[in-house]
């Protein structure tokens, strides 16, 4: 019965939102759909119901690269020793004033 | 590497303190297989529910007294699906497919809420839905925000949102019964009536008796206990029903000015057994009417599935040319 069940399954899309202009896109959840355009329709139907966006962007999930948590360490290490990248890092004496 | 060097003691020691620092779990870090399947059930029971859900009402889409009413209506339940729709997405995060929830659901191995098991008689059986189970719901819902596993906290925090106005509409339909014609108080009266103790049922056993309560306590799944979550439901409706002018159906009620709560009355657990078994009034036919729609719904998305298939096509030939 269940065989071809996951090749009937409608594909997976991430669905991004900008809630208004000036502002990011933001993950705001998923839902299938047979293609884009039927993606985008129901993302506009379930995720702005009550005028969430004015912008959506819908992205097959197969298609999101992402990082590993567990690569978390090594991954982000490479800034962990470079504190001279915050301003912090340098001192300006008080005189100067605001900088 | 180090991953491999860890036990999964260590492991799972490691999870229990980030849930402990009230730190997210996000779909890609480690977890314990007990954590995963737990969360499974419950958020696939939970989108199963809302989905259920949306039949009781969907027998007065025609039969509201308004155009107004049945436009109201149908956004609540338009919303419903939507819920379902988030929590099948935040489960699909774990790991388990669409297809495997509905088939879990349509061959009865996934529970879902067995308030959806009662039918809806009368109109005022929607307000009474609006104001007792969503409202009910929504305490439920409110305790969930704060959920260890980061997809679900969020489907949570939409839901909620949405639900808000689903207690309101219920509540303003009871306003309007309560105060109508001596038949509309006695429809008003019969809902609250039978609606009343099932309500109460949605928050579970009693937490001496809840088998999945200290393990998921213990996760942060689970932020608040059956009974607690149930006492201030009690608390805040009552006096919501003394506002109404209607009877709470339950003679052992009464303010308890020391605890400043209420005290009442033993659910009938032989009922939440029985319905919960699948002997309810309304199982079998939500079942159906559930299967009936998932198939009924088939050509359709083959169809789209054909045409998004031909489309591609097409495009690769133009190419092609």
């Amino acid at each position: 019965m269940s065989e071809n069940k996951t090749a009937e399954e409608l594909p997976l899309y991430e669905v991004f939102i900008r809630s208004k202009n000036g502002l990011h896109h933001k993950h705001a959840g998923s839902l299938h759909a047979a293609d884009a355009e039927m993606a985008l329709t129901n993302a506009r139907d379930v995720y702005t119901r009550r005028s969430e966006g004015v912008s959506i962007w819908v992205v097959k999930a197969t298609d999101v690269i992402a990082s590993n948590p567990e690569d978390k360490g090594s991954f982000y290490e490479p800034n962990d020793d470079k504190l001279y990248r915050h301003p912090t890092f340098y001192n300006i004496p008080d005189e100067v004033g605001h900088m | 590497m180090t991953v491999i060097d860890n036990t999964n003691d260590q492991l799972e020691q490691a999870f229990q303190s980030k849930v402990d620092a009230e730190l997210k779990i996000e779909p890609k870090d480690w977890m314990p297989d007990g954590y995963r399947k737990t969360l499974v059930r419950q958020m696939s029971q939970h989108a199963h529910s809302e989905v259920v859900g949306m039949l009781p009402e969907g027998n007065w889409l025609t039969r509201a007294p308004s155009l107004k009413r049945k436009a109201i209506l149908m956004a609540k339940i338009q919303d419903e699906g939507g819920h379902g729709l988030y929590l099948y997405s935040a489960a699909e995060t774990l790991g388990v497919s669409r297809d495997e929830m509905y088939e879990q659901l349509h061959t009865g191995k996934a529970k879902y809420s067995s308030i959806f098991n009662y039918p809806t008689l009368n109109w005022a059986d929607i307000g009474a839905i609006g104001w007792l189970v969503d409202g009910a719901a929504i305490t439920n819902q409110i305790a969930l925000c704060r959920c260890s596993y980061g997809p679900y906290a969020r489907a949570m925090v939409k839901v909620c949102k949405e639900e808000s106005f689903h207690q309101r509409q219920g509540y303003e339909i009871m306003i309007n019964m309560a105060n109508g014609t001596k038949e509309q108080k006695e429809m008003a009266q019969d809902a609250i009536n039978r609606w009343w103790w099932p309500s109460l049922m949605m928050f579970g056993p009693h937490d001496k008796n809840s088998d999945h309560s200290s393990q998921s306590m213990k996760w942060k799944i689970k932020r608040t206990s059956n009974d607690e979550l149930r006492q201030r439901f009690v608390d805040a409706t009552v006096p919501q029903a003394k506002f109404l002018g209607l009877e709470v159906p339950d003679d052992k009620l009464a303010w308890n000015e020391e605890k400043q709560s209420y005290d009442w009355g033993e659910i009938d657990w032989d009922e939440f057994r029985n319905v919960v078994a699948g002997n309810g009034l309304c199982n079998r036919e939500r079942l159906q009417t559930r299967r009936d729609a998932h198939e009924g719904g088939k050509w359709v998305r083959d169809a789209a599935l054909a045409y998004a298939e031909k489309q591609k096509k097409r495009a690769a030939e133009k190419h092609a040319a």
